[in-house]
This record gives structure tokens, C-alpha cells and sequence, in this order.
């Protein structure tokens, strides 16, 4: 498998972000870009948000690079930094992901 | 009721599975089956997948697929189960492990595959397998009534999580029917659970649909949460 480099995962997940803005019928300031908080203090998400957000951005993935993941797993969950706190984090989470 | 449906029932190949396939077939309605074997159901509106619901990179294929498809899924049918009866004492590990895969893991598994696509249209409706065994806390059957109750309250969880997505999630408790998940059951043990019932009668495949046709009815959209026991048990 191709290696799937991070500016792509990147596109990925701030377009999914982007057009998750209407479903969640709230606008998500990207001012910060990658720094950008998505859950757990002052995150811009609540919970049921970011159940949302996380099954969208799978099924891009999958549909965008013919991988099927499952980003809510254990790994995830038992980070000291929690890969959804920060779009930077879910995308370098990510690329770990896909890249295995 | 709506006639161009999606419905996904697992453990299609035969028994109550098999009988809601031919019964949605016969009213128009699209029809997507799966079980371990493959089917010799032949009808131009229905689709096989082979599959255990227990392995949860085949059931996310099967729900890739049905994506790529039909784009939905309106109903699915948590039917796929299996049952064992023996004494407590004497019932190895891994028959409780093969029981709650397949009962719970597989009903878990497919329903949350099952809710990620109907989220999409703020509908859906999941029905359970739950059964009576768990009202009547049959003797021989603990591991199988533990996995059937396990079903229930996770039905009851996710109605409440699901609720906001426009999902509904219920169960349906059948009596036992002539099917091959009771074949090695003794018959003294079946008059003896139908003397329990209210309603003294085996269950049919008819009773069981009638179920299901409500929970699936667009005017049950304001029912969730609930387990409908056959034959007039009460738990």
C-alpha cells in the first residue's frame, strides 16, 4: 500500500470539518488551524458532535483512500493526549492509522 | 408502511430469518439478507451476503458495500442468534463465548454499522432479538437468557443515544417456534415453558412479523426503548 502522505489526511479532515458545519448547525472557527480545538476544554464540539464528526471523517477515509478504520478505539481512548482535542492531533492520529 | 424499504436481516438463510425475507419480498420491499452459508432465497429484490456477524471487519464490508449500493439502510433485523441448553454447572466456556458473540457482539456490531448509515436520513429502525427465556429464567438455559437479556439493555442504552438521530431501537421476546434453535430442546421442556404463557401455544412465524411490522410502522417513530414479550408473559 502507497503511503498516504499528511497534507492529504489533511485536506481530508478539514473538508470533512468543513462540511460538517451544516449538520451540526454550527460554525466552527478554523482560525487556528491545526490548533484548532475540537473536544474537551474549550472545545467547539460537544459529545454527540464529535460522534458525528468522527463517523463522517471514517467514512471519508474510506471512501476517499479505500481504507476502512475505526478511529474511536482503544488506542485512542488511552492516550495521555486525546487525538480528538486538536484537528493537528486527529490528523497525525491518523496518518498513524493509515500508514500501519 | 412504506413499500420501498431497505431492510437488512441477519441469519436470513433460515428459520424466522429466513420467513422475513420471503414475507417483505412478497410486499415490495428491498431486502438484504446475510447469515454463515449462502442462501438459495432467488429473488430479483433480495441480496445475500455471507458472512459471520461476529467478525467485525466482514460486517463493516457488508455495510461498505450496502453503502456503495443503496446509500441507507431503513430497518435492520438483529435476528441472527444461537442457543445452547445445559445445566450451569456443566457448560464449557466456549459455549458461552459462541453464545454471546453471536447474540450480543453480532447484534452490536451490526447495529452500530446499521446506525452510522441510517443516521444520514434521521430514520431508522433497529429491532432486537431478545426472548422469552429472559422473562422466565429458564432453568438449563442461563448463558443463553444472560445474552438475550444483554441484548435488551443494550437496546434500552442505545434507544436513549440513538434517540436524537431519529432511530428507534426495540425488541421482540418470540415464545418458542417450530425452528431448528429449539430442534434439541426436550419436548417436556417446551410444554413446560408454554405452560408458563398466558396464551398456551407454541409461537408462530405470523407472530413474530406483527411485531416487527409495528416497530417498524413510520407511526411507531415515538416507540423506543421497549421489549414486546409473545404469548402474554410478563416480566
Amino acid at each position: 500500500m502507497n503511503k498516504i502522505n499528511r497534507e492529504k489526511i489533511s485536506e481530508l479532515v478539514f473538508n470533512c470539518i468543513k462540511n460538517f458545519q451544516e449538520e451540526y448547525e454550527q460554525v466552527i472557527d478554523f482560525s487556528e488551524g491545526e490548533q484548532t480545538r475540537l473536544f474537551g476544554g474549550n472545545g467547539q464540539l460537544d459529545s454527540l458532535g464529535l460522534v458525528s464528526l468522527v463517523v463522517n471523517i471514517e467514512e471519508d477515509i474510506e471512501s476517499d483512500l479505500g481504507i476502512s478504520v475505526i478511529l474511536a478505539d482503544e488506542r485512542a481512548m488511552s492516550r495521555r493526549s486525546s487525538p480528538f482535542s486538536r484537528i493537528g492531533n486527529l490528523i497525525d492520529y491518523i496518518e498513524e492509522l493509515v500508514s500501519k | 408502511m412504506k413499500k420501498n424499504q431497505i431492510v437488512l436481516i441477519t441469519g436470513s438463510r433460515k428459520g424466522i430469518g429466513r420467513h422475513l425475507s420471503e414475507y417483505f419480498l412478497a410486499l415490495g420491499k428491498q431486502v438484504i439478507g446475510c447469515s454463515r452459508s449462502e442462501s438459495d432465497l432467488d429473488n430479483e429484490y433480495y441480496t445475500h451476503f455471507c458472512l459471520d456477524v461476529t467478525d467485525e471487519v466482514a460486517v463493516k464490508e457488508m455495510f461498505s458495500q450496502i453503502r456503495k449500493d443503496y446509500g441507507r439502510i431503513d430497518v435492520l433485523i438483529n435476528n441472527a442468534g444461537i442457543a445452547s441448553m445445559n445445566h450451569f454447572l456443566l457448560t464449557p466456556l466456549n459455549t458461552v463465548e459462541k453464545i454471546f458473540m453471536t447474540n450480543f457482539n453480532g447484534t452490536f456490531l451490526c447495529s452500530r454499522e446499521a446506525s452510522k448509515l441510517m443516521r444520514k436520513n434521521k430514520n431508522g429502525r433497529i429491532i432486537n432479538f431478545s426472548s422469552v427465556a429472559v422473562a422466565l429464567n429458564l432453568e438449563g438455559e442461563a448463558i443463553y437468557a444472560a445474552s438475550k437479556c444483554a441484548v435488551e439493555q443494550l437496546s434500552k442504552v442505545m434507544s436513549k443515544e440513538l434517540g436524537g438521530l431519529g432511530i428507534t431501537v426495540n425488541c421482540v421476546a418470540p415464545t418458542p417456534i417450530d425452528t431448528d434453535l429449539i430442534k434439541a430442546v426436550p419436548k417436556n421442556k417446551i410444554e413446560e415453558l408454554i405452560s408458563n404463557q398466558s396464551i398456551k401455544r407454541m409461537g408462530l412465524f405470523e407472530d413474530v412479523i406483527n411485531v416487527i411490522e409495528f416497530f417498524m410502522d413510520e407511526k411507531s417513530s415515538f416507540i423506543s426503548g421497549q421489549t414486546l414479550y409473545l404469548g402474554g408473559i410478563i416480566k
